[in-house]
C-alpha cells in the first residue's frame, strides 16, 4: 500500500482529500503546516506529498524547498494542491522541485490521474 | 421534480429521433438533472410543463435545447490513457512508414464532445515534431451537439477542465491562460476541425480516414442503429486504416465488416472476406522474423 501525506491547514479540504486517496488504497497522514509535515517526513517518508500553498507557521513552497535540499534518496513525489493557479506559481513550484499541480478545485479522477501520472497510483 | 412515464417517453422519443441515441429506462432518473438547468433558464416551473411546450411546438428551439442538455458529454483529456498509448506505439509508428510517400494522415473523431480528445491526438503529433515534420495532418472531430462543437472550437477550457487528464507539463506546454480559462496554443490548434455531424448520416468529407475513434459513443445506440453506425464508420476508413471502440465496446457480433487487430489491443481493421487480417498477420510474422 502506497502511502500519501495531506499538508493543509485545512480540516475539510484533509477529509475530502482523505477520502479520496482511502478510496484509492492509500495509506494517509495529515499535516496542517510545512514544519509538522517536515517533521512527519524525518519520522517516514512517504510516497508523495499533497501539498497546500499557502498555510500558517511554513508554506507549502517552504516545505518543499527544504525537503529537496536534503536530499534524501527516497525523495517522496510532490503534488502541490492549491488555490494558487496561474502560470507563475505552477512554474515556481515546478522549479522547486514539484512533480505535478493540481488546480483547487478537483475531483476523485483529476487527483487519480494527476498520482498515476507520477507513478504512485 | 417527478417526471411522468408518459413525458420521460416523449423525451426518450425526442432524442432518439434527433440523434439515434436511446434513453433505456436505466438512464432515465438523469432526464431531471440534466434538464433542471434549461427549465430554471427558460422560466419552465416542471417537465410536464415543458412537454406541453415541446408537442404544441410552440418553441422551434426549444426542443434542440433539450436534446443537448440529455446528451452525455462526458469527456476528458486522454480519457483511459491506454487508447492513446496504443495509438503512439503501434498506429502512428506503423502508418508513419506506409504513408511515407504522401505524408498524410487523417484522423475522425467521431462524438468528440467539447474536443478534448481531439485536442489529446493534435499532442500526439505536437510532442513529436522532428517525426511528423513536413506531414499534413487533419484531425477532425465531429459530435451530433451544437453546443458541443462551439466549445470544441473554441478550444478554451476551464480550470477544472484543463487538468482532468493533463499533467501539468502538458497544460503549461499546450495551453495558455486567458479571460475565460486556458485556451489551446496555435500550435495544437492548427491541425484540428470541427463539425457538428450525426454518426448515423453518411460520414464527414474527405473519408478514407486512417484512424477513426468512436469512443463511449455506440453504447447509446439500438442494437440496429448501432449496425448502422458500424457501416458508416467502416466506410470512412482508409482500407488499411483503424477504428477505435471505448473500453468496455467491441465490433464482435456487432458487424461483419471490422474485426479485431489482434497486433493492437483496442483496434479494429476492415475485414472483407476475413482474408486480409490473417494475411496482415502473417505479413508482420514475416517482417520481424527476418
Amino acid at each position: 500500500m502506497k502511502s500519501c501525506l495531506i499538508v493543509d491547514d485545512s480540516k475539510v479540504i484533509r477529509k475530502v482529500a482523505r477520502h479520496i486517496l482511502e478510496t484509492l488504497e492509500f495509506e494517509v497522514e495529515e499535516a496542517g503546516d510545512g514544519q509538522e509535515a517536515l517533521s512527519r517526513c524525518e519520522a517516514k517518508m512517504p510516497d508523495v506529498v499533497l501539498l497546500d500553498w499557502n498555510m500558517p507557521v511554513m508554506s507549502g513552497m517552504e516545505f518543499l524547498k527544504l525537503l529537496r535540499q536534503r536530499g534524501h534518496s527516497d525523495q517522496p513525489k510532490v503534488v502541490f494542491c492549491t488555490t494558487e493557479n496561474d502560470m507563475a506559481h505552477i512554474r515556481a513550484a515546478l522549479e522547486a522541485g514539484a512533480d505535478e499541480y493540481v488546480m483547487k478545485p478537483f475531483d476523485r479522477e483529476t487527483l487519480h490521474i494527476k498520482l498515476q501520472l507520477v507513478g504512485v497510483a | 421534480m417527478q417526471i411522468s412515464d408518459s413525458s420521460s417517453r416523449i423525451l426518450a422519443g425526442l432524442l432518439e429521433a434527433r440523434t439515434g441515441q436511446q434513453l433505456t429506462m436505466s438512464r432515465r432518473w438523469r432526464i431531471e438533472t440534466a434538464l433542471s438547468s434549461l427549465l430554471r433558464e427558460r422560466g419552465i416551473a416542471t417537465l410536464d410543463e415543458l412537454i406541453t411546450i415541446l408537442v404544441m411546438g410552440k418553441e422551434p428551439g426549444l426542443s434542440q435545447q433539450v436534446v443537448e442538455a440529455l446528451l452525455n458529454n462526458e469527456t476528458y483529456f486522454f480519457r483511459d490513457r491506454a487508447p492513446f498509448d496504443v495509438l503512439s506505439r503501434h498506429a502512428l509508428p506503423e502508418l508513419a512508414q506506409r504513408r511515407q510517400k504522401t505524408k498524410r494522415l487523417r484522423i475522425w473523431s467521431a462524438g468528440c464532445s467539447t474536443g478534448q480528445e481531439v485536442y489529446s491526438l493534435a499532442m500526439l503529433f505536437a510532442e513529436a515534431p522532428e517525426q511528423w515534420h513536413g506531414w499534413t495532418i487533419d484531425i477532425l472531430g465531429t459530435d451530433v451537439s451544437t453546443h458541443c462543437i462551439d466549445r470544441a472550437r473554441a478550444g478554451i477550457y476551464s480550470q477544472f477542465e484543463v487538468q482532468r487528464g493533463l499533467g501539468i507539463n502538458q497544460t503549461i506546454r499546450w495551453f495558455e491562460e486567458c479571460a475565460d480559462g486556458w485556451r489551446g496554443v496555435e500550435d495544437l490548434r492548427r491541425p484540428v476541425r470541427f463539425q457538428i455531424h450525426n454518426l448515423l448520416e453518411p460520414p464527414p468529407h474527405p473519408g478514407g480516414f486512417d484512424i477513426v475513434l468512436c469512443r463511449n459513443v455506440l453504447l447509446y445506440l439500438s442494437p440496429d442503429k448501432k449496425t448502422l453506425a458500424f457501416e458508416r464508420l467502416a466506410s470512412a476508413m482508409a482500407e488499411d486504416g483503424w477504428l477505435m471502440l471505448g473500453a468496455g465496446e467491441t465490433v464482435i457480433g456487432q458487424t461483419s465488416k471490422l474485426g479485431t487487430d489482434i497486433n493492437a489491443r483496442g483496434l479494429y481493421r476492415l475485414v472483407g472476406d476475413g482474408s486480409r487480417i490473417e494475411k496482415r498477420v502473417g505479413d508482420r510474422r514475416s517482417t520481424s522474423g527476418a
